[in-house]
């Protein structure tokens, strides 16, 4: 019980706070005096742009709910109504609409940093979890978000993902009748995934990111070295290749504000929709269940998914095969920590092998998401059924080529910014 | 931050009660001897009755997902006059919500209908949902050969086809050529899943299964009922 030694100097309101709430402790354990490597590079930008995308959600998300109307009478109205006649209505629709695609460009770059320096290894399995727990439920806000405006294809893409939970052997039908709340996508859809995406969600959001930066304060930051900086302490205890967290990478993280905020800004200001990714044609049109548009894509985010979903096949009297595997290229994801086998975590240190097959990886995720834009005609399905097969080698085959794979030596301390 | 702070714990008393119990020469042990396996069995019945009560009190929330009475209420059977349409047209109804097409067909195509059996995943009907009396009813899959009806609801994941009616070398529609010896049918233009004019699925498509029957009946020569498997009979 006996009160933080580093309060005790604290004198006036601060003193007073620091007496009945840690705040000063935790300000210096978490952040001024939370050790990060120094050698942090381009790709370490995308965690704390993630928060400032979360946080941009957050509150031009609150700002859409005071006018916005779930019902499938009013929500394309009330949409339209937010964009012409509420007061800077059209920014805070667009920031939100626009924060949703960069959510997802931050968070796979931000993933594909993990798999870079293996960020996933020991004893960061349970961030890495955390984190796969977050992409999980960012696609179902994404998918639900895309809903709420209630244009053609908020409709036609709410009927198709739906669909999935339907195509379930034996339970499906009444799975899926009971996911709408009706015979069909209708009020008590929209109503629901209303209440999901602006209520429950985000508190399982913010819930998973605190547990997400609890666990990277509690093993430490990994870095492009892939190397633990705890190996080399001075006599304070602190990593020499390891600066506090605050100034050093508060300020760092500043620039890649900017930047961010540059681009962020030119995109709602000059392309919002981006070409109809962002926001396709059809929903600019109210919901017709009579009509469905002609060809119908996710929002680009989901694309590659999308592309596997339709590489497979139906058969045995089902398409739920298309489900299973567009569902095990997520779950996948989770295992990865354990079916890498490399001796190093970092790309820096590794052969051959593992960087070709990352960037196999790399080039087939973004040619399935290609795949999924497209009609499937011509030559996409069968680029997405080989696209598809290579996602799976890059995990499935793993435990092998990560272990069988040469190594060069790991360095001692970071290998740069001495 | 002192040291001489009065310990007023929960376990005051209890530690209290074994400086007494020390004086009087009975071992501090037997005061605080725990039972662990009766605190265990307490523990986990307390947790087990807690994590029924947990189910019973889901039920409320999980079925309020359920289709309402409203929703139910509105799914009531629907009527539809198709005596104005003329051969090789299609009409467009809703029934619970889920479009539903009556197409027309001429006698020349009810007859040809049966001639490409060998193209289709599912030319009985067997896997598909669909009433007895449609499955009985051979490759026309109607009651009454000239109308056929059924969901407008691609099997894959829920589109609307398009009808394609016309038997064509290279007939387009949606962009895509359906290519020589389109019999005429249904087209998806979501993943390209085909169909033929009795709604019958073709083989290699995404779509398992043939297009959904919804149970119907004639309350009269072209006035159908969709939702019942009977309908009185009317003028």
């Amino acid at each position: 019980m006996a009160a933080a030694p580093e309060s005790a100097g604290s004198k006036g309101f601060l003193g007073w706070i620091d007496q009945r709430f840690p705040l000063t402790a935790l300000w210096r354990s978490q952040v001024s005096e939370y050790y990060a490597p120094k050698n942090f590079n381009f790709w370490y930008y995308f965690g704390s742009l993630a928060l400032l995308v979360l946080v941009n959600q957050l509150v031009t998300g609150i700002f859409l709910a005071m006018n916005y109307k779930p019902g499938s009478t009013e929500a394309f109205a009330s949409v339209e109504y937010i964009m012409r006649d509420v007061s800077w209505g059209w920014l805070i629709r667009y920031m939100h609409s626009t924060g949703a695609s960069a959510f997802f460009v931050v968070v796979y770059l931000h993933m594909f940093r993990a798999l870079l320096y293996g960020s996933h290894r020991k004893p960061r399995e349970l961030l890495w979890i955390f984190g796969c727990l977050i992409f999980l439920v960012l696609m179902a806000e994404g998918f639900m978000g895309y809903v709420l405006p209630w244009g053609n294809m908020s409709f036609w893409g709410a009927q198709v993902i739906t669909s999935l939970f339907g195509s379930l052997p034996v339970i499906g039908g009444s799975l899926l009748e009971w996911i709408r709340g009706d015979y069909v996508i209708a009020d008590a859809t929209l109503n629901r995934f209303f209440a999901l995406h602006v209520a429950a969600l985000p508190l399982a959001l913010i819930f998973l990111v605190i547990a997400h930066l609890m666990a990277l304060h509690e093993v430490g930051s990994n870095n492009p070295d892939g190397i633990d900086i705890h190996d080399h302490e001075d006599e304070h205890g602190h990593p020499l290749d390891g600066v506090p967290f605050h100034p050093y990478y508060t300020v760092k993280d500043l620039v890649g504000v900017m930047f961010f905020l540059v681009i962020f800004a030119g995109i709602i200001f000059f392309a919002p929709t981006f070409g109809g990714l962002f926001l396709e044609g059809p929903n600019f049109e109210p919901a017709n269940p009579l009509q469905t548009p002609p060809h119908i894509a996710p929002v680009w985010y989901f694309t590659p998914f999308y592309a596997m979903l339709r590489a497979v096949p139906s058969f045995w009297g089902t398409q739920v095969w298309g489900v299973l595997v567009m569902g095990a290229s997520i779950v996948i994801l989770f295992f990865v920590p354990w079916l890498d086998r490399s001796p190093v975590r970092s790309i820096r240190y590794r052969g051959p092998i593992y960087k070709i097959m990352l960037a196999i990886f790399v080039l087939s995720f973004i040619t399935l998401g290609l795949c999924g834009l497209k009609p499937p005609a011509g030559i996409y399905p069968m680029l997405a059924k080989i696209c598809t097969v290579l996602y799976f080698a890059f995990f499935l085959l793993m435990p092998w080529y990560s272990r069988f794979d040469s190594v060069k030596p790991v360095p001692e301390r970071v290998t740069s910014h001495d | 931050m002192s040291d001489e702070r009065v310990d007023r714990g929960p376990h005051s008393v209890l530690k209290a009660a074994a400086a007494t119990a020390a004086e009087t020469m009975i071992p501090v042990d037997d005061v605080h001897a725990v039972d662990h396996s009766r605190r265990r069995l307490l523990t986990a019945a307390t947790a087990g009755i807690g994590a029924v009560g947990v189910v019973f009190a889901a039920v409320p929330f999980i079925a309020s997902w359920e289709p309402s009475v409203r929703a139910r209420a509105l799914g009531a059977p629907v009527t539809v006059d198709a005596s104005k349409l003329e051969d090789g047209q299609m009409l467009k109804v809703v029934w619970r919500g889920q479009p539903v097409f009556v197409v027309r067909r001429s006698k020349a195509v009810v007859d040809a209908i049966g001639n490409h059996n060998d193209m289709l995943a599912d030319p009985n009907s067997d896997a598909s949902e669909q009433p007895a009396y449609i499955k009985a009813s051979g490759p026309v899959r109607a009651r009454n050969p000239e109308y056929w009806v059924g969901l407008a609801v691609c099997t894959h994941l829920g589109c609307s086809p398009l009808g394609a009616f016309e038997p064509n070398d290279a007939f387009q529609v949606a962009g895509t050529d359906l290519g020589a010896n389109w019999p005429g049918g249904f087209y998806c233009p979501c993943h390209g899943s085909k169909y033929d004019i009795s709604g019958r699925v073709f083989k290699s498509m995404p779509a398992p299964k043939n297009l959904t029957v919804p149970p119907y009946a004639f309350s009269s020569d072209a006035r159908v009922v969709i939702g019942e498997d009977e309908a009185p009979k009317s003028t």
